[in-house]
């Protein structure tokens, strides 16, 4: 028995939907199931930074492959939240060269700065903290993703301006 | 070719060959655990490296294609030293709770860890804990015993033809899980247990029973539907433990529906009878044999002799054996009676002067899978014969096999479909006349019977389309399902079906639902025809024929009418209008006790040799793996007494051996005689409201009916529920409800209601062999209103 399918233009507003078809697009037909990374990313940005659990289904249902398939994807991936985050994401690499040129010290003095452990968002939801795996930056370790933008050869100093410019609601 | 040498032993093999495979051919045995001949390469747990000379380091045998000239060591100290350390990192999580598992003694871990394990671990830090999904009544989950193979993930979505199981989560995270909803649902999902290498997925009923070295292995074969699948029953101490897969390449390959492997259950239900029973005076009593037989024969031959002995008739389920078949009908016509019928599940007999020789898929299974086309008319293929179902996925995976349906739901089929008709049940002939009349206009002729029914329809794109398919495919067929053998108008859909493919120059599959229809056909065990689908002199009455007139003595044969057939109304009545009714079964029921006067308790399938005809014309014999309970016998055993208590002639038989070689000495030279063109008039049906009866994977025999892990999985739920879509709901005035009163005639009855938008307009789905749709006919008004 087939279960009751969700109908992803109920979920999915039109922008979403416009920009996943560009993304179906820049692929042979019949293979619109690559744009999965797409188009869970842009369910996530339409949810304000998170995930659900629908929504995955309605990207799944609507390039024509199973939820779970799109679940694996959703699960593996480190830059997809499935739970509410704060608005600003801060991603901390703690990987051998990050770990190896002191992101230790990173994660203690935002922890610090904070007042919150890794994984966890600020009680007026501004900040969340998360650890993840190398992201390809090695070169200026350590290093962590603030939104959208990177932040390399981090101190104490340049975290505590990182913060003021958010907090002053200056662009990074 | 390419030329190799494994182990200092020269090869040749076949290019695009992987070195696991040639080693496999050449009885080398290299370790490993996510590679399966039947699955895509996962190549993920590198436990098949190998030591290849001019590589610097070790290479998985079951993804490395063979190459000209390599030299390669599958025990050498570098290929060993890869071997032990991948063994290690795979115990590092697993936690070696060998003594509780039920794997223990058939573990592909547990096997290869004593050739390639430390007896002691490095790893001292805590294992990972996995939370154990419930994937339902069929499959006992510990996930902390798994290796990540994914063998059973690819099983799904390869195979299963439904991606159920995955695997969220990355590095130590992943593990495998279903979304969200918890319960797998596929008909085939009992094979991930043959497949999980260890102890993370094995059988829910037979969990914690038996150690796997405590089992002895018997042949079997399954009677549940017409492909004849290979079992292998696990006995301890006379007690059947488990079903699984007997390998057999052309017939089931190495697997086994869920239906096959669950249905032994059934064997210590309740209702078994174990002991002769007699109605006297209304009570029921236990006899002993002698009393049971001398009653039932001295009855029967009393209405013989009083009324004549057209007055008797025998019933006889689709699960029996080809003896029982045929001693059933020897002894019915030994009494000078053809009233005899297998075919309860068909219920349209206007065209049985035109049946073939014997029902047949046309062709080999494994032959199904070289297919370029399929029309598939009132089946619903995975609850049919789901290994069926699995060939014609292999055909469209593999050859692009274009599939479409003709049916009265939209089936979901599990693979690519090219065209779904979904039509009323009474428009099925007409969609049909369709296809014909597109083919017409591809150059083919109409069979003259039929030429002006075809010509009466107008074609559409979807008839064409078909058209083209089956005209232009080189390997195509006509197959002809389980609904469309329970529809009013079923010997016009066949006939119809048969000019198709005729025109289209297709093979017709006629895909009888009873499990051993082959064997019943060709053992005489129907009206009209005799041993060997020979002609007889006077054809007796088909089964609902005999019901409708309520014969003054009548033989059950390992069935529940009222619920193996679909047309239960009229199995009741005849049962209520039967006189003296002798019931051989192996399960007792609250209708049986009403309407019979003997019950005399049989073996099953699994308890009584036999043999059995598949869809493919392949006899298959097995022998008893276990004894039957109490004083139940071999029903075969108790027909030939039947026949001694009659004084037949030809009863004589030690064994059922000699049975077996009088059928088929009788059945050695018989010709396939395909169905003829016979001219049926259409059946117009004016009812608003109609019923569809598709088939439910799980209600289809008494056996399986009585299933305790089968009826507590999701597919025996849905069939205990009316389906219909929303605007046939809307329309009734329930699209809100839970519950409706369905009625026909006097019978009227609440059934809990399901919207299912794959249902045509203006039906309803209500399947057979439930307490739901018990007495309740396949035609004529119905009605569906508010609790
Ligand atoms: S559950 Fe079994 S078959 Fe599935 S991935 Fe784990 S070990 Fe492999
Ligand atoms: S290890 Fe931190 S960016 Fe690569
Ligand atoms: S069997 Fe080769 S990698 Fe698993």
């Amino acid at each position: 028995m087939s279960t009751k399918q969700i109908n992803p233009s109920n979920l999915l507003n039109t922008d979403s939907l416009a920009e996943l078809d560009s993304w179906i697009a820049k692929y042979p037909e019949g293979r619109q199931m690559s744009a999965v990374m797409a188009g869970l990313r842009i369910a996530q940005d339409q949810n304000g930074g998170w995930i659900s659990d629908e929504l995955i289904e309605a990207v799944a249902v609507y390039l024509d492959m199973e939820p779970i398939e799109a679940y694996e994807v959703a699960t593996f991936y480190s830059m997809y939240e499935r739970s509410p985050v704060g608005r600003h994401k801060i991603s901390i690499c703690t990987n051998i060269s990050c770990m190896l040129r002191g992101s230790d010290e990173v994660v203690s003095h935002l922890e610090n700065r904070l007042g919150i452990k890794l994984g966890e968002t600020t009680e007026d939801g501004r900040y969340t903290l998360k650890e993840v795996e190398c992201l390809g930056a090695c070169v200026n370790a350590p290093m962590m993703q603030v939104g959208r933008s990177y932040h390399e050869n981090l101190t104490p100093e340049l975290l505590d301006s990182i913060i003021e410019t958010i907090e002053s609601g200056g662009s990074l | 070719m390419i030329n190799i040498e494994i182990n200092g032993q020269a090869l040749e093999v076949p290019e695009g060959t992987m070195l696991l495979e040639a080693a496999d051919n050449a009885a080398i045995s290299i370790p490993r655990f996510c590679y399966h001949s039947k699955l895509s390469l996962a190549a993920s747990c590198r436990m098949c490296l190998v030591e290849v000379e001019k590589m610097g380091k070790p290479l998985p045998a079951c993804a490395t294609p063979v190459g000209e000239g390599m030299v390669v060591h599958t025990r050498s100290p570098k290929a060993i030293s890869a071997q032990r350390a991948v063994m290690e990192f795979l115990l590092i999580n697993h936690p070696l709770d060998c003594p509780i598992c039920d794997q223990g003694g058939e573990c592909e871990l547990q096997d290869v860890a004593v050739g390639f394990g430390n007896d002691t671990s490095e790893y001292a830090e805590e294992k990972r804990v996995v939370v154990d999904p419930d994937l339902g009544s069929l499959i006992s989950t510990d996930m902390n015993r798994c290796i990540q193979c994914t063998r059973c993930v690819r099983f799904g979505q390869e195979i299963a033809g439904q991606m159920e199981l995955g695997a969220p989560g990355r590095g130590e995270h992943m593990h495998i899980a279903t979304y969200l909803r918890g319960s797998v649902s596929s008909e085939l999902s009992g094979n991930v247990i043959d497949l999980c290498p260890v102890g993370a997925l094995t059988s829910k009923p037979f969990r914690f029973h038996a150690r796997s070295w405590e089992l002895t292995h018997h042949d079997g074969v399954s009677l549940h539907d017409g492909l004849g699948t290979n079992l292998r029953l696990d006995v301890r101490r006379d007690e059947l433990m488990r079903v699984v897969p007997r390998e057999n390449e052309s017939i089931n390959e190495c697997w086994i529906s869920d239906r096959d492997r669950y249905s032994y259950r059934a064997l210590k239900h309740a209702d078994r009878l174990t002991q002769p029973q007699i109605k006297r005076n209304g009570e029921w009593q236990t006899v002993g044999w002698d009393d049971a037989l001398t009653f039932a024969a001295e009855s029967l031959q009393k209405i013989a002799k009083q009324h004549g002995a057209e007055q008797l008739g025998a019933l006889a389920g689709g699960e029996s054996t080809n003896e029982e078949y045929y001693l059933l009908q020897k002894f019915m016509r030994g009494v000078g009676s053809s009233n005899i019928d297998y075919r309860l599940k068909q219920n349209d007999f206007s065209d049985s002067v035109s049946d073939p020789s014997f029902p047949s898929l046309g062709q080999t299974i494994a032959e199904l899978e070289k297919s370029d086309s399929v029309l598939l008319i009132g089946s619903d293929l995975r609850s049919e014969m789901p290994l069926i179902a699995h060939r014609l996925r292999k055909a469209v995976r593999h050859g692009r096999a274009k599939i479409s349906s003709i049916a009265s739901v939209d089936v979901d089929l599990h693979m690519k479909s090219s065209e779904q008709i979904v039509v009323a049940p009474g428009q099925i002939a007409n969609a049909l006349a369709a296809v014909a009349k597109s083919l017409t206009a591809l150059g083919a002729t109409a069979p003259a019977e039929y030429a002006s029914v075809i010509d009466a329809v107008e074609t559409n794109q979807q008839s064409e389309a078909i058209a083209k398919e089956l005209k232009e495919g080189s390997a195509t067929t006509v197959m002809v399902g389980a609904m469309a053998y329970a529809a009013s108008d079923f010997a016009q859909i066949r006939q119809l079906a048969a000019a198709i493919a005729e025109m289209s120059d297709s093979k017709l599959a006629l895909l009888d639902p009873a499990g051993n229809a082959v064997g019943a056909t060709m053992a005489g065990a129907v009206s009209h025809r005799g041993v060997a689908g020979q002609e007889i002199e006077k054809a007796g009455m088909d089964w609902r024929a005999m019901m409708a007139s309520g014969l003054k003595g009548l033989i059950l044969l390992n069935t529940e009418p009222e619920l193996d057939s679909a047309d239960s109304a009229t199995a009741l009545k005849g049962l209520e209008n039967s006189g003296f009714v002798v019931a051989l079964s192996a399960f007792d029921s609250e209708q049986m006790r009403q309407s019979a006067d003997v019950m005399l308790p049989i073996a099953t399938t699994f308890e009584s040799a036999g043999s059995a005809v598949n869809l493919e014309g392949t006899w298959q014999r097995f022998s008893a793996a276990v004894n039957p309970p109490g004083e139940a016998r071999p029903a075969w055993k108790i027909l030939r007494v039947m026949g001694n208590l009659f004084d037949i002639n030809g009863f004589e038989y030690l064994s059922v051996d000699d049975v077996y070689t009088e059928l088929q000495t009788a059945c050695e030279n018989i010709e396939y005689r395909p169905l003829s063109v016979a001219k049926v008039d259409s059946a117009s049906t004016t009812a608003t409201l109609q019923r569809i009866v598709a088939p439910s994977l799980y209600h289809n025999s008494g056996m399986v009916r009585r299933s305790d892990a089968l009826q507590a999985t999701e597919s025996a739920a849905a069939a205990h529920k009316l389906r219909l879509n929303s605007a046939t709901a809307t329309k009734l005035g329930v699209v809100d409800e839970g519950e409706v009163t369905l009625s026909q005639g006097a019978l009227s009855r609440n059934i809990k209601m399901e919207l299912d938008e794959s249902v045509t307009d203006g039906s309803f789905v209500l399947a057979a062999g439930t307490s739901e749709s018990m007495g309740f006919g396949v035609d004529g008004q119905f009605e569906i209103g508010k609790v």
